[in-house]
Formats: structure tokens, sequence, C-alpha cells
């Protein structure tokens, strides 16, 4: 069991992870930048650590600060949150070599998973449909036209190196690929130092769809599925659990694929395996895994009733799983909205600043993870999540309706956040329908964003 | 004397990138609507144009350095 866990992150899930250590008895550390002295995480850990100035790189990013920060508190493990240091397999490196425990995988797992070639081939290997496209990096423009034979058009070219949406070329046609190809190698060289590509079919109505996996280095076990279809420049802004356009057959491949994975590469901790699903074909592929908990955990944990991050920190305290797959089952649907500091009718400007009164959504079936509190202060340094507005209800259309009921109770004064955009989509036939895909949000914010005006409250 | 000032707070960046040369250096001549820098927002970057000319640009603020909205960035002759 660990003794005493450092918290190397801010926000919302600084909170998360502290309260899943406390409820363990395990004491905690915060660390924060000189714009988070005040930061609800800082309040709640049992002792904080000043790791440097706003800027992440110099602060949260801090690998040595971090490490120096645990020597000098007798912290003997380190939960690195979701961002900054969670995917650097440097980090997990340096945290193990410093005789601390790294909550999370292996630095070597994290690398096999975040080289994007490695992973789709770990994928195959392990019996888990991956999109159509080449079977590894293409090394040049001819062996790069013999895997359009397997993808046809349009096809994406991806840089090997790149990841959440960077370094992705499209091209519709021959003639747009004979121009793009070189260009994403010439791109994919200068973004990321090296100008590895690799190519996929592009499957233009598809949903996003993920798995949840625990697994210990030995037995892997999955918490089902969120659907994840609403985004916004390819970043998820509302996710829920159950998918409804899942059959009961597809989801038990779907799930047992994530595990096959998960097991194969001896996966240790909470990972998520995402997919695409093709509704037309009935099929799904898998995109990449995330070897960390990821901001949407909590729809995932509202249908178990499994706390993720007490899971995670038990696995990395040496505890084989708990949990058998027959133990964990759906009960109800789960929706999460993320509450960011901006302003939907602006292109979603940010909006960084003091909060005012702030009134919170509860009640049966609502969860609102947060680091928010009266008078904070919402620097403009980090990321835009306030919090997550969680509902829980017996079926997905009573979700729907608790969803309205939560956010009218919502009030955070002298900040414009993203509700009016879940106000409005909750009330939407397709989304109440549940008939959307990955790109239908971007195409329904060019009709509605421009009346999305958040009130700002003095 | 003219002053260049920041426009939002955040993070203040004097190129678009660690690999790439200041929009501006050190006792440049700035024309309105020049960019002299980065200000990063909430993982959003909007550009600084500054609203007066002059010569001899001066930064008051170092790369990467922290600002306020309306915090002076640079100075000019």
């Amino acid at each position: 069991m660990l003794q005493k866990l450092l918290v190397a992150n801010r926000g919302e899930i600084a909170v998360r992870v502290i309260r899943a250590a406390r409820d363990l008895g395990i004491a905690t550390v915060a660390v924060y930048s000189d714009a988070d002295r005040d930061a609800l995480h800082v309040q709640l850990a049992d002792e904080a650590v000043h790791i440097g100035p706003p800027a992440a790189k110099k602060s949260y990013l801090n690998i040595a600060n971090i490490l120096k920060a645990a020597a000098e508190t007798g912290a003997d493990s380190v939960h690195p949150g979701y961002g900054f240091l969670a995917e650097n397999a440097g980090f997990s490196d340096a945290v193990t070599a410093a005789g601390l425990v790294f909550v999370g995988p292996s630095g070597d797992a994290i690398r096999l998973m975040g080289d994007k070639v490695a992973a789709r081939s770990a994928a195959h290997a392990a019996g888990v449909p991956v999109v159509p496209g080449s079977a590894g990096r293409i090394e040049g423009i001819a062996a790069a036209r013999h895997v359009l034979t397997l993808t046809g058009f349009p096809v994406m070219i991806k840089a090997a190196a790149g990841g959440g949406g960077r370094g992705i070329r499209i091209a519709t046609d021959l003639a747009e690929f004979e121009a793009a190809f070189p260009q994403a190698q010439a791109e994919a060289l200068a973004a990321f130092g090296d100008g590895g590509l690799y190519m996929e079919k592009l499957i233009p109505r598809a949903r996003h769809i993920e798995v949840q996996v625990l697994g210990d280095g030995v037995n892997a076990v999955h918490c089902f599925e969120r659907e994840c279809s609403l985004q916004r420049r390819r970043q998820k802004v509302w996710e829920e659990a159950p998918s409804r356009a899942l059959s009961d057959r597809l989801r038990d491949q779907l799930c047992n694929s994530a595990v096959a994975l998960a097991r194969a590469v001896k996966y240790s901790g909470a990972g998520t395996v995402e997919y695409l699903y093709d509704d037309a074909a009935d099929r799904f592929y898998f995109i990449e895994m995330n070897t960390r908990i990821q901001v949407e955990h909590p729809v995932t944990e509202m249908v178990t009733g499994i706390d993720l991050v007490a899971e995670m920190l038990r696995i990395a305290g040496g505890e084989p799983l708990r949990l058998r797959q027959s133990d964990i089952t759906v009960t109800g649907h789960a929706i999460e909205v993320r509450i960011n500091a901006e302003d939907p009718s602006r292109d979603f400007a940010p909006f960084p600043g003091t909060v005012g009164a702030l009134r919170l959504p509860g009640g049966p079936g609502v969860r609102f993870d947060s680091m928010l509190y009266p008078g904070c202060v919402v620097p403009p340094f980090y990321d835009s999540l306030l919090g997550k507005l969680i509902v829980h209800a017996e079926t997905r259309e009573a979700a729907l309706v608790r969803l309205q009921r939560a956010l009218s109770e919502l009030s955070i004064e002298g900040i414009k956040t993203t509700k009016p955009l879940f106000q409005a989509l909750a009330n939407d036939r397709h989304v109440m329908a549940g008939d959307f895909h990955t790109r239908w949000l971007e195409g329904w914010l060019e009709r509605h964003a421009s009346r999305l005006t958040p009130e700002l409250e003095a | 004397m003219p002053q260049i000032q920041s426009p939002l707070p955040g993070t203040f960046y004097r190129s678009s990138s660690p690999d790439t040369p200041h929009f501006k250096a050190d006792g440049d001549a700035v024309a309105v609507g020049d960019v002299i820098g980065l200000i990063e927002v909430m993982k959003s970057f909007h550009e600084v144009k500054s609203e007066v000319a002059g010569t001899g640009l001066r930064f008051v603020i170092d790369n990467e350095d922290p600002v306020m909205a309306g915090a002076v960035l640079a100075e000019l002759d």
C-alpha cells in the first residue's frame, strides 16, 4: 500500500486524485506554481510544495523540481493525472529511477503506445481490428502508392510522432495524394523531428467509442465503453456511457478486444483503448491507447460504481486486480459535459478571471468535479477546464432531463463558460436521438454558435 | 514614450516556436500592425500587434514571462 502520494498536476484532476488517495488513507502532497498558490488542490492536500513560476514548462512540466518536492516531503509515489507529464515515458522512468512508485504504466508501455505505428502493430498482433492502412512506417512514395490499394480515398497521411489531431493530412484523390505525401514528410520532420509517416483510410462518419481498462501487469479487465463523439477541433466536450449505438454483440467484441490488447502489452494501471465505430458498416477500428486516467473517467465510474482512481492507487501499491470481469456491470446511463472558461458565442475565446459567487448543482444522480470555489482565480496559463458536470439516471432520456436540471442550477459568476452550449445541446433533437458522429458538432456550431452567449453575472 | 501593451493575460513569447527567430530584435523599428510576439492564453495563441510606431524597440518583459492584460511588453523611442 502506498503511504504518501505526490500529485504532479493541478486543477480538477489534482483535486480528484487527492480525494481518492485520502479515501484510501494515503497522505497527499500537492505541487503548485506561483499562479496556483491559493488553488483548491493546494488547500485540500496534506502538504503542498511550490515548484516554480506560472509557465507549465517551468513548474508542472519541470521533472527535476517535482522529484525534489517528492524527496523533500518523503513521498513514496507520484500520480501524474492527465496532460502535463502523464504520458511522458521519461517521467515514468525518472520517478521509478528515484525509487518511487509511478501511478501508471512503465516508461516502456508509455513509449510503445505513444508511437502510433508501434501501437497499431501491437493492436493488430493482439487481434484488434485496425483501420485499413499501412502496416507500419512507410518507406517512400512508391510503397505509399501501394497502400492506397488497401485504403482507397479519402486517405489520411499521419505523422508517426504526431497525436492529438496534429500532423494529419487528407487526400481525396491521386493528384492530391502525390502533392500531399512529400509535404507531410517535410512537415513531420520539421514539427516532430521525425519524418516517419503512416496512412489510414478516412472514415468520414464515425463515432468515437473508447473502452476503459484496468490491468495489474498480468490480468486485465474492462469497465465497458464511453462514447465521446461530440467533439470540437478533435477535443471532446461531452461524453457518455454506455454508447447507444452498439449492439450487445458488438459491445462484447469491442470490450474484449481492448482487454486482449491490455493483456498483450502486460498493461498496468488504468488505460483507455480508443476506437472509431462506423455505424454504416457496423465495424469498429482501433485508433490508439491512452496510458493514463482520462478526463471523462467519471461517466464510467457512475455506471459501474467503480472508483477508477482508487483502483489505480491500489494497483500501483502492488495489489493484484480486485475486480473480476463478472463483477463489473453497467447500471443506467451517465453523461459528462466539460464546463470550460470559454465563450462559445465568440469562437470559444478563453476567459480567465476571478470567480465571484458560485452555485453548484447537486441532488440525486449529480456529480460536479471541479477546481472552483467562490473567489478563486482562474489563471490564463493552463487549460480552460473549470469542472465537469456528470449526471446519472436510469435511462439516457432521464439523464438528459437531469442534465438540463443540473445545468440550470449551476451558476459561476465572473467567468464566461461553455454552459450555454450544453443547455442547447441537451435540447437538440439529434443529440436527444443520439444521432451524431465526430464531425457533427462542428457543423452544428456553424449554425448555432452565435446564440450561445454566456450571461456574465457581476 | 510609446509603449506596446499586452491585450490579454497569459504567457508572453517573442517567437512562434522555440526554434524560430524572434518576431522583433532589440533595437528594431516597429510599424503599426507589426507582430511583436504571442500571448498564450489557456493553450491558445494570440498575436500581439503593435498599435504604435517607433524605433529602438526595448522589451521590458522576458520571453516566457507571465503577463497581465494591459502590462507593458515593450517600449519605443
